[in-house]
């Protein structure tokens, strides 16, 4: 039920197909404050130029799910809401993340971590790199408490991005 | 295509929508309409407050079934119709409602009478626009009315900035439009409709309760037909009053916080509930998990997002009313070739109506002027298709519980909202909609004081209704909630006898009647009847009377309060 917590809450993971123009962010999160559901990441990216594709994260059980993907539905602006499953889909984020690295040895280590983690240093100074890493929310978590170690200046996360595994798609 | 001001793009729209009528107040941003609408063959009915301006356009649609439609100004005048959009939208009631704006370039410089209109109505609201261009004003309207009136209806607001009406463009008008969000599902799944038919012919205890949604498809011949072929009682909710005639054996009246005994009671017995165009709100059903305890729950609606929302459901139905109520009923007649003649459920019915009727008739016993027998007198006095419009509080219950509506679309309240000052302009539109039945606005004082300046619009406008306000000098139902949960803790409450309402409607050019007895209260509702203008008849009854039956709010109907 909306607003009503209950103890069988994990994330859900849904996508929505929307009119790209002014004002759909704008509805669709007014409707989850409205309705009291817990958004816990928003992308926004463009499909067409008519056309944007959101993936939202909510918090809440099966019931609150329901609510949020009919009262999306309801919008005149959403064309089309599915619901991923997190076992079958590819969830994605990408972080840049800038470390403090003051000698050879903390960069080098660095470095090296990054490339255990498949990222990548996109930019670097005397006293600081950027390292860009892309993967599973969990992944990443996993990056930037290794490089707590040396010192995190500063944390940019995009939230995530998703997508069903095989040939089905969400259509528009 | 033509060239033509966006302004007159829109009164051309307006005409190929077939809108007759618009309840409006001009001001800047909005005179360029204004000034087409002046030669225009619309009637504009100007209202003296915005609110009342929408609450008009509600009480329209409601009574004709086609969309109403509201104008105001940007700023205030946008604002002003804020509470009436609510109400429709709670209500599912289809208004378009029309703004100006400060022009697109001064669009987020905090202007003059500039509001965030779209932000400001977007959750109460279907669905708005801000127009951008003189030549989008067509489309817009097209959807907007598309809208407004298809699926579930619900207020629509266009919003446009004095530019793109001052404007002139290259104009065509759409025949269609498709919009690729909205596509509302009417026909109900054929499985679901034979699951719900089979168990409505297994039931040994069934029970209807019928919703606005009944009204607004108009399927009332149908659930007629589908409650007597089985011996179905039906209950409905405030919203779905007239939906099935209360004078029809099969009648329970209203169900909830202030529902029949016969309704509530049945509710309590029953082993199905086959629901149509309700949304279980909290005010219908009680405490959500005591609702009809021993009944599997058939629920069909429009709105997906209603099915499952409060009260779990075992079969749900998406569908139009209508539709899904005859393909029901077909399903029932294959499995049953003959009526039902008699059942224990049936006898058992018969006797809890009978059990409220003779409540109902100890209700208009006693000392004083007594809102259950003054309901009866008037359903004596009016024509069966008289429309009955209501404010909000004990005045609303008393009309819903011992008003007895024929017909749908006679019996219009503000039902999800629960707006005070609803009933008068509602009765305006509705007379606008239907100027040859009597229109009656049961209204109590406190009410009526919110939306009383209307007087001067039925007055000059030439819209006569009829308010009967059952005066107790106090805000009723506020003053009956002190009176059993706080103590007789009466804070603020109290309105004094203020004003003298005779001389009030005078003052407007409208009738007053004061009356003390069932006599005098007879002969002044006759002569409203034949008045050319509104009349105001002040009806005295004691601050102390209280609307039962009564179920304490998120308790269970065991614990109704007689």
């Amino acid at each position: 039920m909306a607003g009503v917590r209950s103890s069988n809450e994990q994330s859900y993971v849904i996508t929505a197909l929307v009119e790209h123009r002014p004002g759909v962010l704008f509805r669709v999160s007014n409707l989850f404050r409205r309705r009291n559901f817990n958004i816990e990441n928003i992308t926004v990216g463009t499909v067409d130029p008519t056309t944007a594709r959101m993936t939202i994260v909510i918090k809440g059980d099966e019931k609150v799910v329901e609510q949020v993907v009919k009262q999306l539905n309801k919008l005149v602006d959403v064309v089309r809401v599915s619901t991923l499953d997190p076992e079958n889909s590819v969830i994605r984020e990408l972080a840049l993340v800038k470390v403090h690295a003051p000698n050879s040895t903390a960069r080098g280590d660095i470095v090296q971590f990054a490339e255990v983690f498949r990222g990548r240093v996109v930019d670097a100074s005397r006293e600081s790199l950027i390292v860009e890493v892309t993967g599973t929310p969990d992944k990443i978590d996993a990056f930037i408490d290794l490089m707590k170690t040396y010192g995190v200046k500063e944390l940019a996360r995009t939230g995530i991005t998703a997508m069903v595994r095989g040939p089905k798609t969400v259509p528009g | 295509m033509v060239v033509m001001s966006g302004a007159k793009a829109l009164v051309e729209a307006l005409r190929r929508e077939k809108v007759e009528v618009i309840f409006g107040l001009p001001g800047g941003a909005i005179m360029p309409v204004y000034d087409v609408l002046y030669d225009s063959d619309i009637r504009h009915v100007l209202v003296r407050h915005e609110q009342c301006a929408a609450h008009a356009a509600e009480g329209y649609a409601r009574a004709s079934g086609r969309p109403g439609i509201c104008m105001a100004t940007s700023g205030p005048g946008a604002t002003n119709l804020v509470t009436g959009i609510t109400d429709a939208y709670m209500d599912s009631v289809p208004v378009v409602a029309f703004t100006g704006q400060v022009p697109t370039f001064m669009v987020g410089r905090d202007a003059f009478q500039e509001a965030d209109i779209i932000g400001i109505t977007a959750p109460i609201t279907k669905h708005n626009y801000q127009v951008r261009r003189p030549e989008d004003i067509p489309y817009v309207v097209k959807e907007a009315f598309y809208i407004a009136t298809t699926g579930r209806p619900g207020p629509v607001l266009v919003d446009l900035p004095r530019d793109t009406q001052v404007g002139e463009a290259d104009i065509e008008f759409p025949e269609k439009v498709s919009i690729r969000g909205y596509k509302p599902q009417t026909t109900p799944h054929p499985l679901q409709v034979k699951k719900a038919a089979e168990m409505l012919v297994r039931a040994e205890k069934p029970l209807i309760l019928a919703g606005g949604g009944v009204i607004i498809s108009g399927a009332s011949k149908e659930l007629v037909e589908l409650a007597e072929y089985l011996l179905i009682p039906v209950s409905t909710t405030l919203m779905g009053k007239g939906c099935f005639p209360e004078n029809h054996p099969l009648s329970l009246g209203m169900m909830g916080m202030h529902g029949t005994t016969a309704s509530n009671k049945a509710v309590l017995e029953a082993d199905l509930i086959l629901a149509v165009g309700v949304r279980f709100s909290d005010r219908t059903t009680g405490k959500f998990d005591e609702f009809a305890p021993k009944a599997k729950i058939i629920h069909v609606d429009i709105d997906p997002a209603e099915i499952g929302k409060n009260i779990p459901v075992d079969v749900p139905i998406v569908g139009d009313a209508k539709t899904t109520l005859r393909k029901i009923l077909d399903a029932v007649k294959s499995l049953k070739e003959d009526r039902v003649k008699e059942t224990p459920w049936a006898q058992r019915v018969a006797e809890l109506k009978r059990e409220f009727e003779e409540y109902a008739e100890k209700m208009c016993q006693g000392e004083g002027l007594k809102p259950p027998k003054l309901m009866k007198l008037m359903r004596e006095l009016l024509p069966p298709k008289a429309i009955v419009t209501t404010e909000v509080g004990q005045n609303q219950m008393w009309a819903a519980l011992y008003f007895k509506a024929y017909h749908p679309r006679t019996f219009i309240s503000s039902g999800g909202l629960g707006t005070m000052g609803f009933g008068f302009p509602a009765s305006i539109g509705a007379k606008a909609a239907a100027p040859d039945v009597p229109v009656v606005d049961i209204a109590g004082d406190g009410s009526f004081l919110m939306t009383q300046q209307e007087l001067a619009c039925s007055v000059s406008e030439n819209i006569p209704v009829t308010v009967v306000i059952l005066n107790n000098s106090m805000l009723g139902m506020v003053a009956q909630w002190q009176r059993l949960f706080f103590d007789r803790r009466y804070a603020s409450t109290n309105l004094g006898e203020i004003p003298n309402f005779v001389q009030l409607a005078k003052s407007y050019g409208a009738e007053g009647y004061r009356v003390d007895d069932y006599d005098e209260f007879t002969s002044a509702f006759r002569d409203s009847m034949k008045n050319e203008v509104t009349t105001v008849i002040d009806v005295p009854i004691s601050p102390e009377e209280n609307v039962f039956p009564m179920v304490p709010a998120g308790r269970s109907f065991r614990e109704m309060i007689v």
